[in-house]
């Protein structure tokens, strides 16, 4: 058993039950459900047992499959995400079937295995072709994913834009890989850095082929300019599918990116500093563009869609700070212990959200408004996945934004990191207006909420961990101080 | 384990008892009177000691160095036993309130004491944070004004607050990356300070940190012209927090200077155009504000603009490093934190009997509560100063350390800045004696009277009170936990 089997196992189960709701159509959503969910489950169980194991890992992979730490975090953060969405599909099941054409959710059930094992194979990806083909495999289901409530106007035009602004920047990214191609005559990282390092490699057409690859990736994570498109989709996606647009395709993007950058970025890179320069400015404009326009929402689903925009930009700027002479972090280590801290908090997030429109609740601010009085423990909750949100101390997305701002203090990039104070402030006002409306009680004279002990064990499960990594961060230790940068010098 | 941990623990376990049902007011009575009882206990352990006792540290992060570090040196512990002293007043002397009131007096009460009682620079923030969540939320949802007003008050302060912060924050990171040695990042207080020692920064660079960490320590305790978020908050806030935050919480800054600023970075103070602003600063603080306080027509205006004001005497003492300045310094905050919420606690029942705090309506109230009186009266005198209640202590020390270098011919900026300041005790014997006249002496224009509490509920306020005696009269009680050179 090698890591490999199980990702090949999740697609191939994602296409059998595809296959068994188009041949057996009376089998009930529930089992559907829990068959997937199941599935992951064990294939976390699985990974868990076999992942340190690279010896099994099949020899004709080799070329195009690692399986180094940074791959083993992520391919684990895949199958959490995917096996957290599934629940939440099928919590928001009674809801969403009302918007699709057929009253039943199978697809809902099968692209997720499909994406997860997409998202696992990004992770390991030696070289660009293989970044492309998983790239495009998460891609294409999340255009069937978004679009899926049919009968709903909002998700149909999400689904469009998704559909033609994913086209076009999976036509930029091949674009950029064609003349990195050109400039250096590999695909695979290794040889980019190899190249990139070799003082004869043509500059210019180097640098463009960058720029033009981190622009189709920076529609893939949001980056600012290629944003725009993010707070539509994520408002008419289905709300479980929100959540894995916002967790896994983000982070999906940023282990392409992580591995982009360690090769441009390579000790001695001739395009090194264009490019060091280039992710400032997008990271930092990423960070405004995100913050500022979120305080002016009245939805908390758009709110939460421009927050997952200026979290890109941190995570951007992290990726900026390289490693530092003094200090022994690694950014590819503070982006994925960002990611992680990133995870639960997102999730809680839409998880509330789910849950107030599964109890015919709308999106807006104002549908919040005594939410403290109607379901205390979930007001609690949503309190602590907002706060983490803002980034306040004591819960785990402080350490995140606190190491960026560390790492920018570091190497004196002081115009990003002052972008990134504004939009950290930005972020306490946007959040904390809902905290806000969710204790406020004048006015509100509604009928208590009341959800199933799945949810609320799941959802304080979820709280719990944002508040424990808040204190106690260091199980993220490993994750934090790889050795794998060293790895990448050496080579 | 620490006992420092179970004295951050207790507040914090008895919020979690309220909300899985505990009786509000038991449990919080009962963790802040444990809570009280240990704290006077480190304190006497500790008195006549010097450097830092009871630590432990548990990290939590290896790389950058983080641990949840405790450990008490005499400021943490004066300050501990102020949060355990005004955090039972606050506590006790809540009526018919829903379970909130007792929630939120918790949560900032042990948000301070970590903050008081940790030594990871990590953590001293943090909790910090965690204290001014509730602030924000009971200022807008129960504070004593129009909704529309008080969420505007309540995002006021919290804009500065955040802001200042935020500032502090990029202060306190850069302080790391220069202290930190070896490869990396620790946020040890401790180990900052040796290598502080180890490699102090050239002067220059050491001013600028500091004046980056006095913004944003400033702002939270209203340092002038960052004060105009206080006034309204303390006069808006609910009885509890107004006491809690005055009191308590916006002590941080002023600790954080000391413990953190002024160590780290000595000489940082004393660069001249550092000191100078401060200097204009702090009377703005003094001066400025006293005026403004001088013009209020209401007790709540009053007390709120003078919390202000008062702050500008122990920036005093901390712009002139000396010892005896900061000694005083760290006296005088705890007597502003013990006589404001004592003010702040007898003001809010006032408001709750009368519904009003306008000095034109009221007078005479003495006649029906003389133990009221009493009280507000040690309230009132200790904030003008007088000898005998621990503001003098605490003022005196100041104004002298600033001549310890006293050379005849020829005055320091922060001479002449003291000579100013004096003027600002006048000042408060004029607003504090009116408020004192026009409420309780005189006849009742309105035919607004008031009764004394019952004794139960003058137990805090009598607290309150004989601190103020006790430590006025001996003020070596507190100088004894401060041995050792700050």
């Amino acid at each position: 058993m090698s890591v490999f089997t199980i990702e090949a196992g999740l697609a191939v189960l994602g296409l059998f039950l595809l296959l068994l709701e188009a041949f057996k159509p009376e089998i009930s959503r529930q089992t559907l459900g829990l068959t997937a969910i199941a599935g992951t489950v064990l294939a976390l169980v699985l990974f868990i047992f076999v992942s340190h194991d690279t010896a099994s890992q099949p020899g004709f992979i080799q070329p195009w499959h690692q399986l180094d730490s940074l791959a083993i975090f992520y391919k684990g953060f895949a199958l959490v995400i995917t096996i957290l969405v599934l629940w939440l599909t099928l919590q928001c099941a009674p809801y969403l079937t009302r918007f699709t054409v057929d009253g039943k959710l199978a697809e809902m059930f099968s692209l997720p295995l499909i994406v997860c094992a997409g998202m696992m194979w990004m992770a390991s990806a030696r070289d660009l072709v293989t970044v492309f083909v998983a790239l495009e495999l998460v891609t294409v289901s999340f255009y069937v994913l978004v679009a899926f409530a049919r009968k709903s106007s909002f998700s149909l035009e999400a689904g469009v834009k998704y559909l033609i602004l994913g086209a076009l920047s999976t036509g930029v990214l091949v674009y950029g890989i064609a003349w990195i191609y050109g400039a250096t005559g590999t695909m695979s990282f290794d040889g980019i850095a190899k190249a990139l390092a070799n003082p004869a490699t043509s500059k210019t057409t180097a640098l463009f082929g960058a720029a033009v690859l981190l622009c189709g990736l920076g529609f893939k994570v949001a980056a600012a300019p290629f944003h725009m498109w993010v707070p539509d989709v994520y408002q008419g996606a289905p709300t479980p599918v929100t959540a894995f647009l916002s967790v896994g395709s983000k982070a999906a993007g940023f282990v392409v990116l992580t591995r982009a950058l360690d090769a441009f970025l390579v000790e001695g890179s001739i395009i090194g500093s264009e490019i060091q320069a280039l992710l400032l400015v997008v990271g930092s404009l990423t960070v405004l563009l995100g913050s500022l326009p979120a305080m002016f929402q009245t939805s908390v689903k758009r709110l939460l869609a421009y927050s997952s925009i200026s979290h890109a930009g941190y995570l951007l700027l992290a990726l900026a700070c390289r490693e530092s002479a003094r200090f022994d972090l690694s950014s590819g280590g503070v982006v994925a212990f960002y990611l992680a801290t990133y995870l639960p908090m997102t999730v809680l997030g839409f998880l509330g959200l789910g849950l107030m429109r599964a109890n015919g609740l709308g999106e807006d601010i104002k549908d919040f408004t005594g939410l403290a009085k109607r379901n205390p423990l979930l007001a609690l909750l949503m309190t602590v996945s907002f706060a983490s949100l803002a980034g306040l101390p004591l819960t785990a997305g402080f350490l995140g934004k606190l190491f960026v701002f560390l790492g920018l203090a570091d190497h004196g990039y002081w115009g990003a990191l002052s972008c990134a104070i504004v939009a950290a402030a930005a972020g306490f006002y946007y959040y904390f207006k809902t905290i806000l409306a969710m204790y406020t009680t004048e006015g509100t004279d509604v009928p208590a909420l009341s959800f199933s002990v799945a949810a609320k064990s799941v959802a304080g499960a979820l709280a719990l961990a944002i508040l424990i990594l808040g204190v106690y961060p260091k199980p993220l230790q490993g994750v934090l101080t790889s050795d794998r940068a060293a790895a990448v010098v050496a080579k | 384990m620490s006992v420092l941990e179970l004295i951050i623990a207790l507040p914090l376990l008895a919020v979690l008892a309220i909300w899985l049902g505990a009786p509000a007011r038991a449990a919080s009575l009962g963790a802040t009177f444990i809570n009280l009882a240990l704290v006077l206990y480190t304190a006497v352990q500790y008195a006549g000691k010097t450097g830092l006792a009871f630590t432990y540290s548990r990290p939590i992060l290896e790389n950058p160095s983080l641990s949840f570090a405790v450990g008490a040196d005499g400021i943490s512990i004066i300050l501990a036993l102020l949060t355990a002293l005004v955090m039972l007043a606050a506590i006790w002397q809540i009526e018919d309130r829903p379970p909130i009131f007792y929630i939120a007096s918790l949560l900032i009460g042990g948000g301070a004491l970590g903050a008081f009682l940790t030594t990871d620079v990590f953590f001293i923030y943090a909790f910090h944070e965690l204290a001014l969540i509730p602030t924000f939320l009971m200022i807008a949802l129960h504070g004593r004004a129009e909704p529309a007003q008080r969420k505007a008050v309540a995002w006021k302060a919290t804009i500065y607050l955040g802001a200042g912060s935020l500032v502090l924050l990029a202060g306190l990171a850069w302080l790391v990356l220069e202290f930190s040695g070896g490869s990396k990042l620790t946020f040890d207080l401790e180990a900052l300070r040796s290598q502080a020692k180890l490699t102090p920064l050239p002067d220059a660079k050491q001013a600028q940190i500091f004046f980056v960490l006095l913004l944003g320590f400033g702002s939270l305790v209203s340092l002038f012209p960052f004060h105009s978020w206080a006034a309204p908050a303390y006069a808006t806030a609910p009885t509890p927090v107004a006491m809690l935050h005055s009191g308590v919480l916006k002590k941080f800054g002023l600790y954080g200077l000391i413990r953190i600023a002024l160590p780290l970075l000595p000489q940082g103070v004393h660069v001249e155009w550092v000191q100078n602003a401060l200097l204009l600063m702090l009377l703005g603080n003094i001066l400025v504000m006293g005026l403004v306080t001088i013009h209020a027509s209401r007790l709540d205006d009053t007390l709120a603009n003078s919390s202000v004001m008062h702050m500008g005497y122990i920036f005093l003492g901390i712009a002139a490093g000396t010892d005896i300045a900061l000694k005083g310094a760290v006296i005088l905050m705890f007597a502003h934190g013990i006589s404001i919420a004592l003010l702040f606690g007898l003001c809010g029942r006032m408001r709750n009997q009368l519904g009003t705090l306008e000095y034109n309506k009221l007078g005479g109230l003495a006649s029906h509560a003389p133990a009221f009186t009493v009280l507000f009266a040690f309230g009132a005198f200790a904030s003008i100063g007088l000898p005998g209640l621990t503001n003098f202590a605490g003022e005196v020390m100041i104004f002298l350390g600033n001549f310890t270098d006293f050379k005849a011919g020829g005055l320091s900026n922060l001479q002449w800045t003291v000579i100013l300041a004096l003027w600002g005790v006048v000042m408060s014997a004029v607003y504090m004696l009116r408020a004192y006249r026009s409420i309780f002496h005189g006849s009742p224009t309105t035919g607004l009277f008031m009764i004394d509490p019952a004794f139960s509920q003058r137990v805090p306020f009598i607290l309150l009170a004989a601190t103020l005696l006790i430590t006025g009269c001996c003020p070596w009680l507190l100088l004894n936990l401060m041995k050792s050179a700050l």
